[in-house]
């Protein structure tokens, strides 16, 4: 394919102008010991026909929830997306405009960034929502070093939950690696599979930066926030809540709700695809008082000459486009396509439709730990509460793998490779779009029938 | 039509928002009841009773909402879009059509390796591509965007020179480059030591050597640089960082310039980013999600983020264990569903397509500028490559700045050009088009710009109260900035 759409002619009469005779000229002032070895060696150009095939050809090779039954979560969640979702992020005038900085020509993208910021701010209970972040681990590490511009000095001292996303923890290790003031402290998790909250009490204090946990956490489980958050209060400690299955808040008391200083996450679940995990967008929002030591884009409210209300970036010295080395963060982007997938998939569902979703989430999870352990005599990994992801334990994990693939059945996530302690755990997932016939095969193939 | 608008009419009144509509109990979400529904299953102190304020519409208002928002934005396929330094090139059809194959789209990032085998194999070879393009020995797709590929990239320099000795303390970075640049310098732990770019916008060997220590980590470049200007001396200044034990790191954002023209890794560059939604023509979606992939020479191979997908007898692993690796910058593997559609655009353009592509750029770049060079002042006389850079230095003297010339622009029905950047260019005007624009747009676009140079002269206020014919006119940013207004809330009873 070819989608320059210059003819000879077109070529010939452009150079004319310029007062070239060759398209080489333009860049004859290139070292020569450079142009004489700058072939790319590659295959050449194919049809579009020949370019679908070869895709198709890659897709075919990969197991997808059409032919597999999948109870996969951790992190990227398998969910219903209304298509009005696709619909309107397919639109051009979205998909193929830039970030907008030309403000009267782009109210469309800053109107629907705003009213995601709303959408975010009251998922969450919190006060202010930025306009999307990479993703809910990038934005996990933000939120520290948020934490870190806020607090002094003294306190250097990082608290991060060990039922946290290990992948996230990975990324908070490696953006901290090169700060050498700060240190990373990890919290055990307890035999509800939560964070604990009595070596918490013993650690935490006048040092600590902040405190971070997963809400729900990286086992499923809805963790206990009111001890948490009473241990910050009582150090100085800044609460942070880090939400991987943010379609859990529709229905669970809000980290603002148990007073979470910052609360971020992965977005993926409100409408965007799975995609092999990527991209999905960051989400962070934090106390009003804190907002200008945020990471990332804002869009504000404002007016034009004649009163007429209209949306702009703001807060922009914050950022690194103006504030070079001594910005918030170095991050140019938001995920904008993806944070407006989020809106309309919330604005489809809307405040009966998001509850309704969890409600099925969580009847079909449950119906399914409860008939694995009743029927299929596996045993709970932990005690806690959880929305539509738990932890089993199967002793015959290993051995049962080749049943599975028999059946196409992906019954869930090993832990061990991320957790030694959790040999023969499997960290399961249910949503809607598990139907019951799957349900029982997942079962019955535990069950070894 | 009146004077004040030569092109469409385009102003209206704005949709209100999603929250200033719909009805209590309107849903565009249907779900029958289910058996086994309504028992305890979560303690009801963990429950939340409801969502204040969030929307209540049915589906054909969403849609009608979104689509309406939409028509208030210019966008490539609408409008010509000539952001310098942002390769806002034509983002192809078929590109969209394959990432939303079920089987791209719908795989989870915890399946088994065994059951991604064709995720796994796209990766690989996109990443071999991207290297034999940049002349780099390996490459990482990570990277969620080009300033986190920067990231990655300085902390892959900052792990090999710790290894060597110590990580040093500074990064050189020249007062054209992009904001990010010292940005991610600061987070990764260092202090920037900003260089000045010479009277013809190019760095020098001899400016560098001036301030090049054995505390220096490494020297970031951007090639071509802001200005569209071809480093030349590049080679000289590698040598000159490489003698007292530097780096040299390449911001590859202006790539689009150099694909058969002149390959990074010949250049000395040790460490480069790609960024995939400007070159490799992934769409810019209002403001991500990009993608940006770093390069690296052989000797950095094992610093590279993990996991690296690996070929073993005809199939493909993941591998974590490389203990010298800066770890884990994201989630997963990047933005999968944006290497996809780089990884079409490569394969449909070949080699002599992606070559043809940088070539047409330059032409488009330097027939726009010989176009616009009557009227308005070059920045500096240096040949350009893919953009060209222009002042508002003729236009200043009838009170017009570049911010007018901008919005009236607009009024034409043309994007601006990137403006006020680079920073050392006073009221810089940086005009990248892009080879996928044909000679008809560059022409009509160079009389619109020649129209505004003769306004300028003749009716400066007409300029300068420009936009006219936009869904809004010139907002008021400093009032939005000073009483920050971040979200909708209900009105007060």
């Amino acid at each position: 394919m070819r989608y320059t759409p210059h003819t000879a002619s077109d070529k010939e009469q452009m150079l004319r102008t310029i007062g070239l005779s060759r398209i080489e000229q333009l860049f004859d002032h290139i070292p020569q010991s450079l142009r004489e070895r700058a072939a790319i060696s590659l295959a050449s150009g194919l049809t579009e026909v020949k370019v679908k095939k070869r895709m198709a050809a890659l897709a075919a090779k990969n197991a997808t929830p059409e032919g597999w039954s999948f109870f996969l979560g951790g992190g990227i969640y398998h969910h219903a997306i209304p298509s009005t979702v696709d619909a309107v992020i397919s639109r051009s005038e979205f998909s193929t405009s830039y970030t907008p900085y030309q403000p009267e020509v782009s109210q469309g993208t800053l109107q629907a960034m705003y009213e995601f910021q709303t959408l975010m701010c009251q998922l969450t209970g919190m006060e202010v929502s930025n306009a999307g972040l990479y993703d809910g681990a990038s934005a996990t590490a933000e939120a520290i070093l948020m934490a870190r511009r806020i607090q002094s000095e003294s306190r250097r001292r990082v608290f991060v939950s060990r039922s946290l996303h290990p992948q996230y923890r990975a990324v908070v290790s490696t953006y901290l690696r090169n700060l050498e003031d700060t240190e990373l402290v990890e919290i055990p998790f307890d035999r509800n599979g939560g964070t604990d909250a009595e070596f918490l009490a013993r650690e935490v204090d006048e040092k600590a930066m902040c405190v971070v946990v997963g809400y729900p956490n990286f086992f499923g489980v809805i963790e206990e926030l009111a001890p948490i958050q009473e241990a910050c209060a009582r150090s100085g400690a800044l609460f942070v809540t880090v939400t991987t299955e943010p379609l859990s808040l529709a229905l669970l008391k809000p980290p603002g709700a148990w007073g979470a200083d910052i609360a971020v996450g992965e977005g993926q679940s409100l409408g965007v695809p799975m995609s092999l995990g990527g991209p999905g967008f960051g989400f962070f929002t934090c106390r009003k008082k804190f907002v200008r030591s945020l990471p990332g884009r804002l869009a504000g409210e404002t007016v034009d000459h004649e009163g007429r209300r209209g949306f702009v970036l703001t807060l922009s010295t914050r950022e690194q486009h103006i504030r070079r080395e001594k910005a918030t963060s170095n991050i140019c982007t938001s995920q904008t396509l993806c944070a407006l997938a989020a809106t309309v998939f919330m604005a489809t569902l809307g405040k009966s439709g998001m509850r309704r979703l969890a409600e099925v989430n969580v009847c079909r999870a449950h119906d399914a730990q409860g008939r694995l352990v009743k029927d299929a005599g596996l045993a709970p990994a932990f005690t806690g509460p959880f929305f539509n992801e738990f932890v089993l334990r199967s002793k015959g994990l290993a051995r049962s793998q080749s049943r599975f693939a028999a059946e196409k059945i992906i019954p869930g996530i090993p832990l061990a490779p991320w957790y030694p302690e959790l040999q023969d755990c499997l960290l399961v997932c249910v949503t809607e779009m598990n139907e019951g016939e799957e349900i029982e095969r997942l079962v019955r193939t535990f069950s070894g029938d | 039509m009146s004077e004040h608008s030569p092109g469409t009419d385009l102003r209206r009144s704005a949709p209100p928002l999603i929250f200033e509509s719909g009805s209590p109990g309107r849903s565009g979400f249907f779900w029958p009841e289910e058996k086994g529904e309504g028992g305890e299953k979560i303690p009801s102190e963990l429950l939340r009773d409801d969502i204040p304020g969030f929307p209540e519409l049915g589906e054909l208002e969403v849609l009608r909402h979104f689509t309406r928002l939409s028509h208030l934005n210019y966008a490539i396929e609408s409008q010509f879009y000539p952001l310098g330094s942002c390769t806002m090139k034509y983002n192809p059809k078929v590109n969209e059509v394959v990432a939303r194959l079920p089987g791209f789209s719908s795989l989870h990032p915890l399946a088994p390796p065994e059951l991604i085998q064709g995720a796994l194999e796209l990766l690989y070879e996109l990443e071999e591509m991207l290297a034999e393009i940049s002349g780099m020995a390996h490459v990482t797709l990570q990277p969620a965007a080009g300033a986190q590929g920067e990231l990655t990239g300085l902390m892959v320099i900052r792990a090999c020179l710790r290894e060597r000795s110590n990580p040093r303390r500074k990064i050189i970075v020249p007062d054209t480059a992009h904001g990010t640049n010292p940005a991610s310098s600061t987070l990764c732990g260092y202090e920037v030591v900003q260089i000045s770019s010479s009277n013809r916008g190019m760095v020098e060997a001899a400016k560098v050597a001036e301030v090049m220590d054995e505390e220096v980590a490494a020297l970031m470049l951007t090639n071509p640089n802001t200005l569209g200007i071809f480093e030349k001396n590049i080679q000289e200044i590698a040598e000159v960082v490489h003698k007292k034990g530097g780096l040299v790191y390449l911001d590859g954002a202006n790539l689009n310039a150099l694909m058969g023209i002149a390959k990074p890794g010949d250049m000395g560059v040790d460490v480069l980013h790609i960024n995939l939604h400007k070159t490799f023509s992934t769409p810019h979606g209002g403001g991500g999600p990009g993608a940006g992939p770093v390069g690296v020479k052989s000797f950095l191979r094992d610093f590279l983020p993990v996991p690296r997908i690996l070929k073993k007898d005809g199939s493909f692993v993941l591998r974590e264990d490389f203990a010298k690796s800066v770890g884990r910058v994201r989630s997963f593997f990047g933005n999968f569903g944006i290497l996809v559609r780089a990884y079409a655009y490569i394969i449909s353009l070949g080699s002599d397509g992606l070559e043809e592509a940088s070539r047409m750029a330059l032409l488009n770049a330097n027939y726009l500028r010989k176009k616009l060079e009557g009227a308005y002042q070059l920045a500096y006389p240096e040949p350009c490559m893919h953009e060209c850079v222009f002042t508002d230095r003729l236009q200043q003297r009838h009170g017009v700045a570049t911010l007018d010339i901008a919005k009236r622009l607009l009024d034409y029905g043309f994007h601006p050009p990137t403006i006020y950047f680079p920073l050392v260019v006073s009221g810089a005007l940086m005009i990248e088009p892009t080879e996928t624009e044909n000679r008809e747009i560059l022409d009509a676009f160079a009389d619109a710009m020649n129209s505004i140079a003769r306004e300028a002269k003749e009716h400066p206020d007409l300029v300068k109260g420009a936009p006219y014919t936009t869904p809004v006119g010139r907002l008021d940013e400093a009032r939005a900035a000073r009483k920050p207004v971040l979200r909708w809330e209900p009105a007060k009873e």
